[in-house]
């Protein structure tokens, strides 16, 4: 692969991470920021054990959330680490 | 044989268990002692990492803080472990693909300065300091109570063992410390949960109790506590009581913090490769889950068992509060420690435990011939305490003692080595004498170490009044200006040494300013310049929230000044790409 080709598929590998991040980050706060503080009032409708939804997601759910969130990530950006010939 | 005896026994097994990994995985080379010569597999790092992370204030002080508050401090559950989600992504694996020992020196490098280098390691070791005074009070409390020798005599007995495994082995005598650490923690910290959990919910699993029907009382334990408290003049266990925007301000401020405090982003630099620094993270956040699913089951469980404890009755009849005289053994051992005390202010020789500013249920409490609240219970004996309220066995208290010393003695460890290698590798191997030998700069590391050891000691013999105040101080410091500077360094080419600069000091002194203003200059009481209440509040963000708006001006200050300055010389561009990419982590590894 010629020093340009190895540039490009660099740029491509680091803008595929960002949007990973991004999207993850997304979820991150949607389920921690947000089921579990802004969106609580909105969701209290649904119940869950003696109270709302916005409850679990705060002591629990978000922490689900971040467990999956950190799993997908190594696992795709290690398989966009062979995809794009950079793993080690 | 007694409870002491037994408590000696589990401590001392614990502890020669330490002691004897410390005689194995002794360091022979620098880079033993600052990164575990990067052999470390993911999985274990993972554990060691949730040893390091999980401290005294986790293992101890984090159910309790939940208890007396409920929903209003699932903050701490869901910064302390959200932070790992950015270090997996915005740090740990660029890190590990620099390939250097301490936080300070990335900065150093990438910024191209001496003095981002030097700054970055002042405020590794106040973060880290103020940290370490919590967990060396936490080994003296915890000694206090169950091998009842007194604190000096403990806070001495827990620095040696630290001193033995951290001076002789370095990080990797850590690291392995820190995975025993972690299963005597995680076991100390479960089992009773579990037994609480079955008495009052039928669910072996603590987690899912929290959320199912108390026996008892045949309604679901969440709502049978909130009706427990509210009769008594409490706020609402699961309402949602304070400030919203300071409640975001400040999850978020434990999240960056936790990404950015050092002793952390160091365990990230002795795993292989980078794919193994983004498991790791995974890994870390399960252990830790463990014990954070745990907790809030812990907090509301052992909230009810008090409260079910003292108020035996009906709310208001004479008959409905217990009899001093009947109060049960765990009570007089806690009372014997201070932490739990009792007044009779009414005088009819029965506890009355509620909520005397309430000013609503002033009136009732008056009708019912109560004069005041007087039971006074320390948020930090919950966990203590869980397993003889529960009056489970003598070995589950003895294991709770060894728990609770695994989670301050690993914690001050991990901090001790990021003090340690700041002050042997970013301040005297690279200011001071850069033409120190490998053998040279081993030996410093041990004398730092040495020296660090002592220090904390001696903070922990004679804390600072302010010690729990700090804690907000060492977050608002890591959020407000480690982690920016290294998620700078990572994601843009373009921030360059003037811009880095600027930007960590604008965060450190607007964070330092904000929590003086309300906690007083260095923390001496009567020379804050604003009282301390939500009313005083710039827009009623609390002190110890302030590390997120510390954060936004960093990143805010050091673009802008960036941009009217030259952009990073070439050498500094290529830097960045290839901490961006993992292949090629070996080679960095060698100096």
């Amino acid at each position: 692969m010629s020093n340009e080709n190895a540039t490009e598929a660099g740029k491509a590998y680091w803008k595929a991470n960002l949007a990973l991040i991004r999207n993850s980050l997304i979820i991150w706060a949607l389920s921690s920021f947000g089921m579990g503080i802004l969106f609580r009032p909105l969701l209290s409708g649904i119940k869950v054990g003696g109270t709302d939804l916005g409850f679990w997601f705060a002591q629990q759910g978000s922490i689900l959330v971040f467990l999956v969130l950190i799993f997908f990530y190594a696992w795709r950006m290690n398989k966009l680490d062979r995809q794009f010939g950079v793993e080690e | 044989m007694d409870q002491t005896t037994l408590n000696y026994i589990v401590v001392g097994l614990s502890f020669a268990l330490y002691f004897g990994i410390a005689i194995w995985a002794r360091a022979g080379s620098t880079g033993e002692f600052y990164a575990a010569g990067r052999g470390v597999p993911p999985v274990m790092n993972g554990m060691a990492t949730a040893a390091d992370w999980m401290s005294a204030a986790s293992f101890i002080s984090m159910a309790g803080l939940i208890a007396f508050t409920g929903y209003d401090n699932s903050t701490f559950l869901m910064g302390w472990t959200g932070g790992y989600v950015l270090l997996a992504m915005l740090l740990a694996p660029y890190l590990r693909k620099f390939g250097k020992y301490t936080v300070p020196e990335f900065i150093g490098d990438r910024f191209y300065s001496q003095t981002a280098r030097i700054v970055a390691v002042i405020c590794l070791i106040v973060a880290s300091i103020t940290y370490v005074i919590g967990q060396m009070t936490g080994v003296g409390v915890t000694f206090a109570r169950f091998l009842e020798v007194d604190v000096t005599t403990g806070l001495l007995i827990g620095s040696t063992v630290v001193f033995f495994y951290a001076v002789l082995g370095g990080m990797k005598g850590i690291t392995y410390t820190q995975v025993a650490q972690y299963v005597v923690l995680i076991t100390a910290y479960t089992i009773p949960a579990i037994f609480i959990s079955l008495a009052l919910t039928g669910n072996a699993i603590p987690s899912l109790g929290l959320f199912s029907e108390h026996t008892a009382s045949g309604q679901p334990l969440l709502a049978k506590l909130d009706q427990i408290v509210t009769d008594l003049g409490f706020a609402s266990y699961t309402g949602h009581h304070s400030n919203t925007l300071n409640m975001v301000l400040f999850t978020m401020s434990l999240m960056i913090g936790t990404a950015g405090l050092p002793h952390v982003i160091i365990r990230f630099f002795t795993v292989p490769k980078v794919a193994d620094a983004r498991w790791s993270a995974g890994w870390a956040l399960v252990f830790i889950a463990l014990l954070y699913l745990t907790a809030p089951a812990v907090g509301a469980m052992a909230r009810l068992n008090i409260m079910d404890t003292i108020q035996t009755g009906e709310v208001g009849s004479p008959e409905g509060n217990l009899a001093y005289e009947n109060r049960p053994q765990w009570f007089k051992n806690w009372e014997l420690t201070g932490l739990l005390s009792f007044e009779d202010k009414n005088g009819d020789g029965r506890i009355q435990f509620y909520n005397d500013k309430n000013a609503d249920f002033a009136a009732k409490a008056q009708e019912f011939g109560w004069n005041g609240n007087e039971l006074n219970v320390n948020r930090d004996i919950l966990v203590l305490a869980n397993p003889e309220i529960a009056q489970l066995p003598g070995w589950v208290i003895a294991l709770v003692a060894a728990g609770g010393l695994a989670a301050a003695l690993s914690t001050a460890a991990g901090l001790l080595l990021a003090i340690s290698s700041a002050i042997s590798h970013d301040l005297i191997k690279s200011v001071f004498n850069p033409g120190i030998s490998e053998k040279g700069e081993l030996l410093a590391a041990r004398l730092a170490m040495t020296g660090a050891i002592i220090v904390a000691t001696w903070l922990g013999l004679n804390p600072p009044g302010f010690a729990a105040q700090t804690v907000a101080l060492a977050f608002g410091l890591a959020a407000a200006s480690i982690f920016p500077a290294l998620m700078m360094g990572i994601f843009s080419k373009r921030v360059n040494s003037t811009g880095a600069i600027f930007g960590m000091l604008t965060g450190l002194i607007l964070t330092v300013g904000y929590v003086f203003t309300y906690l007083g200059m260095f923390f001496i009481p009567g020379t804050n310049l604003l009282p301390n209440t939500p009313d005083a509040w710039l827009f009623g963000i609390s002190p110890a929230s302030f590390g997120t708006i510390g954060a936004i001006f960093n990143f805010a200050v050091a673009y802008l000044v960036s941009m009217q300055t030259a952009e990073p010389p070439q050498e500094i561009q290529d830097l960045v790409e290839s901490v961006r990419i993992p292949r090629g982590a070996g080679a960095a590894v060698d100096h």
